[in-house]
């Protein structure tokens, strides 16, 4: 029996894998650095266009009325945050490129691959496709999180290497454990599409529901769920900065929409809620603790982890908020991420935090971009963006009955504040003692990809600021 | 055109701090004349809001909504979190709008003499702009998000302007202020969104009265906005981040605090916890009047032991804003206009009490009392008018700060019942106690013998701009106090309305 496909339909993908294979061969052919790069960002791109007008295209790959391809505005407008945040990344990692810290062919071609995975998740229409394209997402996140290579006279470190080793089994294990819901709930079921999928009854029901609980764990790794965030933060420091970035943004944003697939067919509530509250209250308590950059995002980004689970208690309902303020959450993340790329030396990590003391005070338009993204993670003003997030939030918890949840959002949000605000005023604190001013580091030039990124992302966080309608418009 | 006139006194101050913030470093003082003069035109246009207005539109009645705006703005924002960008003034916000729009141009002018240490001047005058934008926004916004929105704006500037340009421990203070009322806006976030998912909208007008809201929910909706705004005006015990943010806070940040930001609290609890919530404010008045009664008294107790000048008047504003707060808990139309007129009185006065201890306080570099006996021998000015600006506060008649004291008392009384009756009598006794602390600071301050930091104080007189900037207070002290209609004029029809649904 032969399946009528619509070729139109999968048009995102056949980009965004086509963009993938053509940096490779741009790579072989030239070998040089700026046509891998060009190639990648206009594979990004036409991705993105792709995927804008493709949205209304019908379901593909359909048995019955189940469909594993299910083209949705939705779907359209997260393919255009993958395409977005790869470009982000790709801009990002530019000054490393050019130092040579990374191979750049390979980098690209990662990068693409990552972001091939990420475009199916949101067409996914069966749990096969959605797993497949969360690990074709993930895949190439273990070799770049390693990937570093060193000057001659440059002293190897290790951080990298056991960063991506930590990503790697606790991603594996999370995957099997995922695999393993995706059939007890096929064997309870028997339905593997997700517009068919529902609680199992009869002699089968608890069979249905622990590999419910399975799938929706073996995603809460993703996202980095507390207990499951162990592997984040480790990971999330020894990775290169862009990557890093990409992990916080792209990576978990994956998980979000995994978990959004599956949470409005069947009741996770109480699992969700305790996954929720744990998250986001661990993540701010032990963000308040922490003296370097990159570790202080990473368990912020656990925390806002927490903020996302949280409408999802109240299953389908909550599914717009969730991807909603996943979708502020992103922006203003790699805006940080953005301006802590661009304050240190090419190549080099985040570093503790006292090292960014005086670095507004030379660079203000970095420092104003940082208070920016860092008041925005926090929900508070000038960058009206992460306020609607909040309100998002703790509109949906309020008007699905879940008030007690939105206390508990209400009360991280003043912890979270306590070490957003430590950091986005240390850059513009004065030097004090000569302990301090040893180290700083020199102002650096900020290279045009890394401003063009930055500028963007400030862009876009301004403008969803005033006019958030045209998120909520694009996901509905 | 009144559509105009309400964006335009948001945007202007909004793209002036723009404006202003991006000035190159090298023309600085340019900079922040061009703040004052954003300030000048913003003030202009609050004053302008007033204009508008129509007496016919004065048409209260059986079943109309208690707010009737002058002038009204209304434009759908976000449909999905059903946020409309809804403004409009009425009797109620237009005197607080002006009394924003004023104390910022006098601080903005301060500012173009005067730059406190700790960062660039045009940054401190673009943030001064901002925070207008936030204050001036919460007491034109009749939507209830909206309203939550701009109450947060004022947060992170204000803790810039303590942090950046404070005292020496001005960073603890700073975070202690952040987050002590960013823990009071997540329970108003909390209680916004609770009405606004059970009424199914956020608008103020249709919201009134608490139109379509159950017992239930209006309890639990005013507990969540009576915790809210208590933190923020502050109601003792919830207070204690107001005397460090003060002694901490350069003038100007202190005299905005004090003048105008405090009085989002009041007011959203007049407009916001009243208004929305009736029955809850019901339920809960003698709670708030206890509590207020409670804040009196003991602001007035600390304040007889305090030394230092800032902490002092910081400590009498939580004194004088509990009479604020027992007017409202009367919920009778004496004592909301009591809170209303205290409300305005206390910007005024503690406005220029601490430009005249900032003003001190530079000179001398001590703010201790003991150390600055003997202040009216050599800067007879400066002490004339501390002396002047203390006895407005405490209440004497014929100046401001007596009709908000005295009337919050008689409302007490006449809404009578054993209870009022006694926080009548005890607020009276605070009030004697008020007139015991500020008759100690003149004591200390003005009279005795010279201290050597009195003695050697550079610069004794007070200069142009200072007088620029204070003139205006000490004659709206006088105004207000020989002329309280001047606030009140248009005040009595809307708060009939709004505590007729209470009884």
């Amino acid at each position: 029996m032969t399946q009528p496909i619509d070729h139109a339909a999968l048009l995102p993908l056949y980009a965004a894998a086509a963009a993938a294979l053509l940096v490779l061969i741009a790579d072989l052919v030239t070998g040089r650095r700026g046509p891998v790069i060009g190639t990648a960002a206009v594979g990004a791109t036409v991705t993105a266009v792709a995927a804008a007008v493709s949205a209304s295209r019908p379901a593909t790959f359909c048995v019955g009325t189940a469909c594993s391809w299910v083209p949705a505005p939705r779907a359209a407008t997260v393919a255009v945050l993958f395409a977005g945040l790869t470009l982000g990344v790709l801009a990002l990692s530019v000054p490393a490129l050019r130092a040579g810290t990374a191979p750049a062919g390979e980098v690209c071609f990662l990068l693409v691959s990552s972001m091939t995975g990420g475009v199916v998740i949101g067409y996914a229409g069966d749990l096969i496709t959605l797993i497949v394209g969360l690990e074709t997402l993930t895949l190439p996140l273990y070799v770049l999180v390693g990937l570093r290579r060193f000057a001659p006279r440059e002293r190897p470190t290790t951080a990298g290497a056991s960063a991506a080793v930590t990503f790697l089994l606790v991603s594996v294990i999370s995957t099997a454990i995922a695999l393993l819901g995706a059939a007890l709930l096929y064997a309870s079921t028997g339905a593997l599409h997700l517009a068919l999928l529902h609680q199992a009854t009869g002699p089968l029901a608890p069979l249905g529901t622990v590999g419910m609980s399975l799938v929706v764990i073996g995603f809460a790794f993703k996202v980095a769920a507390v207990p499951l965030h162990a592997w984040a933060p480790p990971t999330y420091d020894g990775a290169p900065l862009p990557i890093a970035a990409y992990l916080s943004t792209a990576s978990k944003l994956g998980g979000v929409l995994a978990l959004v697939a599956v949470v409005p067919r069947v009741d996770t509530g109480p699992l969700l809620a305790v996954l929720a509250v744990l998250t986001m209250t661990v993540g701010n308590l032990v963000a308040l603790r922490q003296t370097r950059m990159v570790r202080l995002l990473a368990w912020s980004s656990v925390a806002q982890a927490g903020y996302i689970l949280a409408p999802l208690v109240a299953g389908g309902s909550g599914v717009v908020a969730a991807i909603a303020y996943a979708g502020f959450f992103v922006v203003l993340e790699l805006l940080a991420f953005g301006v802590v790329v661009a304050l240190r030396p090419p190549g080099a990590d985040g570093g503790e935090i006292v090292a960014y003391r005086g670095a507004a005070r030379r660079s203000p338009w970095l420092g104003a971009a940082f208070v920016l993204a860092l008041a925005g993670l926090a929900g508070l003003p000038p960058g009206l963006a992460g306020l609607f997030a909040k309100v998002t939030i703790v509109d949906s918890l309020i008007d699905t009955g879940w008030g007690w949840l939105a206390g508990v959002v209400a009360v991280n949000a003043v912890i979270a504040l306590a070490y957003y605000i430590r950091v986005a005023a240390v850059p513009y604190a004065g030097p004090v003692g000569l302990a301090v001013a040893d180290l700083r580091p020199p102002k650096l030039p900020v290279t045009w990809p890394v401003a063009a990124a930055l500028v963007a992302a400030a862009g876009v966080a301004v403008v969803l600021g005033f006019a958030p309608q045209l998120l909520f418009n694009a996901l509905s | 055109m009144n559509g105009v006139l309400l964006v335009s006194v948001l945007a202007v101050p909004a793209v002036g701090a723009l404006v202003v913030a991006l000035f190159p470093a090298h023309r600085d003082r340019t900079a922040r004349q061009v703040a004052a003069a954003i300030a000048a035109v913003t003030f202009v246009l609050t004053v302008l809001l007033g204009v508008s207005r129509n007496a016919t539109w004065f048409s209260y009645g059986a079943g109309v909504p208690s707010i009737r705006p002058w002038a009204e703005l209304n434009v759908a924002w976000v449909p999905a979190l059903t946020i409309d960008f809804h403004l409009g003034v009425d009797g109620l916000s237009y005197p607080l709008i002006v009394l924003t729009g004023l104390l910022t141009l006098l601080c903005c002018l301060y500012t173009v003499r005067t730059v406190p240490d700790g960062g660039p001047g045009r940054v401190l005058a673009a943030l001064l702009l901002v925070l207008e934008v936030g204050i001036v926004g919460t007491f034109l916004a009749l939507d209830l998000v909206l309203f939550f929105i701009f109450f947060e704006v004022v947060l992170l500037p204000m803790y810039a302007v303590i942090a950046g340009w404070g005292g020496l421990e001005r960073r603890r203070a700073a975070r202690k202020f952040v987050l002590y009322t960013l823990f009071g806006s997540v329970l108003l976030l909390l209680g916004v969104l609770t009405v606004v998912v059970a009424a199914g909208t956020g608008d103020m007008m249709a919201l009134a009265g608490g139109l379509g809201l159950s017992t239930r929910t209006q309890y639990a909706a005013f507990a969540l906005f009576a915790v809210a705004f208590a933190v923020k005006a502050p109601l003792w015990p919830l207070h204690t981040w107001l005397p460090d943010a003060h002694t901490e806070a350069p003038t100007v940040g202190s005299v905005i605090l004090a003048g105008v930001l405090l009085k989002m609290g009041t007011y959203g609890l007049i407009r916001v916890g009243v208004g929305v919530a009736p029955l809850g404010a019901a339920w809960a008045a003698p709670v708030i009047g206890v509590l207020a009664v409670a804040a009196i008294v003991v602001g007035s107790l600390v304040c007889l032991r305090l030394t230092e000048l800032k902490r002092l008047i910081a400590y009498s504003s939580v004194s004088h804003m509990g009479f604020v707060l027992l007017g409202i808990a009367t919920l009778t139309v004496t004592g909301v206009q009591a809170a209303l007129i205290g409300n305005v009185a206390h910007g005024v006065i503690t406005g220029l009490l601490f430009f005249l201890a900032g003003a001190i306080k530079d000179r001398a570099h001590t703010g201790h009392l003991a150390a600055l006996g003997g202040l009216r021998e050599t800067a007879p000015r400066l002490a004339g008018l501390l002396g002047f600006a203390a006895i407005a506060s405490l209440g004497l008649p014929g100046l401001a700060g007596f009709w908000g004291e005295a009337f919050a008392v008689l409302a007490s009384v006449r809404r009578g019942g054993d209870l009022w009756i006694a926080l009548a009598v005890i607020a009276a006794l605070g009030g004697a106690l008020t007139a015991a602390y500020f008759l100690r600071l003149l004591r200390r301050v003005t009279h005795g013998p010279a201290g050597p930091a009195v003695r050697d104080l550079p610069q004794p007189r007070v200069s142009g701009v200072e007088w620029a900037a204070w003139a205006p207070l000490v004659g709206l002290a006088l105004a207000i106090g020989l002329a309280p209609a001047l606030v009140l004029a248009a005040t009595a029809d809307p708060i009939a309305a709004l505590t007729e649904v209470v009884r």
